[in-house]
């Protein structure tokens, strides 16, 4: 994609956002009646679906109960219609494995499992449409479901990939701009206390430029919460105006 | 087979000792273990020894038909091997979540940074282009093998050379060894990289765990670096939370470990082109050391010792006298009509009468 300018002169990007713009956010919590918790988040053109089951018995094998805390078992899936060519994805290939463990370390770290030993929580996360970013619209779909379901978490889990293109970090990148070599950052971040409980970077970029780009990850992580917090509320609201009655 | 937990005493042990500042075998905080290259008599094969985990690297070539979205381009693929020779924990053929995290990050580290010119790998666009295949087979498994499959991998593509290809046109002749010399990969860059295990809830952090602290520790953060110091891929995992400072902090202290473990393999291809040129004898048996009964030797570790010579030091000074002893003293065997001619007698006067001495009072 040579010819594509990701940044132009006078700042605006392919879409025609600023550099620090995230993109349209619409989410929706409450989708499944049968599931404990579930929630489905656009970003942008990437959409996705979380549905979280627990906490339960732990099924399957034995030897994972845990005596002190709760298993978190996360599958990430694509739909085969999600990308521009349509493509069968086995379930158990690796690039899926590896995103289903990256969610299961980032809501370890941040859902409370003390308060429910030898039991698992079950989250899954479905692709229906991609548009880069996958991994960040999955954690913020699948933070709203967590809390849907009333699984007491320390914080909001908030993640965005961010983008350094013309010395310039780009926040939130769709899939033009993820492509083509520019080194991307996905990281998923505890707001309040600046914790990050996931950092993944591919492609180069050199040592001097890591810090600004990570601080520009957190700004819109932390713009990311307020979003999401937003979301929260309007359901809460929307739920508890019968019994206001 | 399942592996045996860690008992409690031992991770206690460990615990304590790494917030004393103190490892097992006696390293500091930033140190690696010793790192051994050596290669084996084909172009790519190559072996590192970090501390006792050995790694094994395979870099092989094949013509293959390119893949459609990218008709002139090379194929590069990446395989690890967790082999159950390494640890008992390793099943054979079975795909668990350490293989898969070891081989995304190593494709990541690799792939994604380019650090290979896959364009120079195409012969006819669209048709033939070279498939690169390296293969990282986990021979034991002593603690932090991403980092050795990441330099037992770029090591063994900077010692590969391809065989060589004559288009005449539309005819392809692949040249063998003989006829033709093999031509070596363009590599832009080299990535490597570095773990560092974080403890007690990223309170404390080492460089380069071994197995027993990989155990005990609470996550990992892998950086992967070239010695220009580009960043080429971050992973953190592991369900620890870091702080940016820390992230900062390790990237600083990855530059400098990744610049002088890329002096250490330059130095290693330089002595093996050497050894080749002049004809001697290279390879895998030629590198093993000599391990005979009567010759048992193992390479010295230097541990600090100063503050434990100190207490020793301490100690032996404080200690009470210790009792007197004489040389030579006879003890008469029971039963045996021995005379006793030496009397003994300590220091402090008092007499004490041997056995025999007492018998012969006694006996009239």
């Amino acid at each position: 994609m040579a010819g594509l300018e990701l940044l132009s002169d006078q700042g605006y990007r392919l879409d025609g956002r600023k550099a620090t713009e995230l993109r349209k956010f619409q989410a929706r919590m409450g989708v499944f009646a049968q599931a404990d918790g579930s929630a489905y988040l656009e970003q942008g053109n990437t959409k996705a679906l979380a549905v979280v089951y627990g906490p339960h018995e732990v099924r399957g094998a034995r030897s994972r109960i845990r005596h002190d805390r709760a298993v978190i078992n996360c599958q990430y899936s694509m739909a085969t219609f999600s990308t521009a060519e349509r493509k069968r994805r086995p379930h158990g290939d690796r690039k899926s494995t590896e995103m289903s463990l990256h969610l299961k370390q980032t809501f370890e770290a941040a859902v409370m499992t003390q308060l429910y030993p030898r039991s698992q929580i079950d989250i899954y996360v479905k692709i229906l449409q991609s548009d880069g970013g996958n991994y960040s619209v999955c954690v913020n779909a699948a933070t709203l479901a967590v809390i849907d379901a009333g699984i007491p978490m320390r914080d909001y889990v908030c993640a965005c990939t961010v983008g350094f293109v013309d010395e310039t970090p780009l926040a939130d990148l769709c899939y033009a701009e993820e492509g083509g070599g520019v080194s991307s950052l996905a990281l998923a971040l505890l707001p309040r206390g600046g914790q990050i409980a996931l950092l993944q970077m591919d492609a180069r970029l050199h040592q001097d430029h890591l810090e600004a780009l990570i601080e520009a990850a957190m700004t819109a992580c932390k713009g990311v919460s307020k979003v999401l917090d937003q979301v929260v509320r309007q359901h809460l609201q929307e739920a508890s105006v019968p019994s206001a009655e | 087979m399942k592996d045996t937990p860690l008992s409690n005493c031992e991770r206690d042990f460990l615990l304590k000792a790494i917030e004393e500042k103190k490892r097992l075998d006696g390293r500091q905080t930033y140190d690696y273990r010793k790192m051994k290259i050596t290669f084996g008599t084909d172009y790519g094969c190559c072996f590192v020894d970090l501390g006792k985990t050995r790694v094994m690297a395979q870099v092989s070539g094949e013509l293959v038909a390119p893949k459609e979205n990218r008709p002139n381009e090379g194929i590069m693929f990446f395989n690890i091997e967790l082999s159950p020779m390494a640890s008992p924990a390793f099943e054979q053929g079975r795909q668990s979540e350490l293989s898969v995290k070891l081989n995304r990050q190593l494709e990541r580290c690799l792939r994604n940074s380019k650090c290979i010119d896959t364009e120079s790998l195409c012969v006819v666009s669209g048709e033939k282009v070279w498939q690169i295949r390296v293969d990282v087979h986990m021979l034991n498994h002593d603690g932090n093998l991403m980092d050795a499959a990441s330099i037992a991998a770029i090591t063994a593509l900077c010692h590969f050379k391809r065989p060589d290809v004559g288009i005449q046109g539309d005819e392809v002749t692949v040249y063998s060894p003989e006829e033709r010399d093999p031509i070596p990969l363009s590599i832009y860059h080299m990535p490597i990289s570095v773990s560092f295990s974080f403890f007690q809830q990223g309170t404390y952090l080492l460089v380069d765990p071994c197995e027993r602290e990989e155990r005990v520790m609470d996550g990992l953060l892998m950086i992967a670096m070239n010695k220009h110091r580009e960043i080429c891929s971050i992973q953190s995992s592991g369900g620890i939370m870091l702080l940016k400072e820390q992230v900062m902090r390790c990237s600083k202290i990855a530059s400098v470990k990744v610049s002088e473990i890329t002096e250490l393999i330059s130095k290693a291809l330089e002595n093996d082109k050497r050894a080749r040129k002049a004809g001697g004898r290279c390879g895998f048996a030629e590198s093993m050391p000599q391990e005979r009964i009567t010759a048992l030797k193992t390479d010295e570790t230097s541990v600090e010792m100063t503050d434990a010579s100190e207490r020793a030091n301490d100690i032996v000074e404080n200690a009470e006298v210790p009792p007197q002893t004489v040389s030579s003293p006879v003890v008469p065997a029971p039963g045996v009509g021995q005379k006793c001619s030496i009397q003994f007698q300590p220091e402090g006067g008092r007499n004490v009468k041997t056995k025999t001495e007492k018998m012969k009072a006694r006996t009239p």
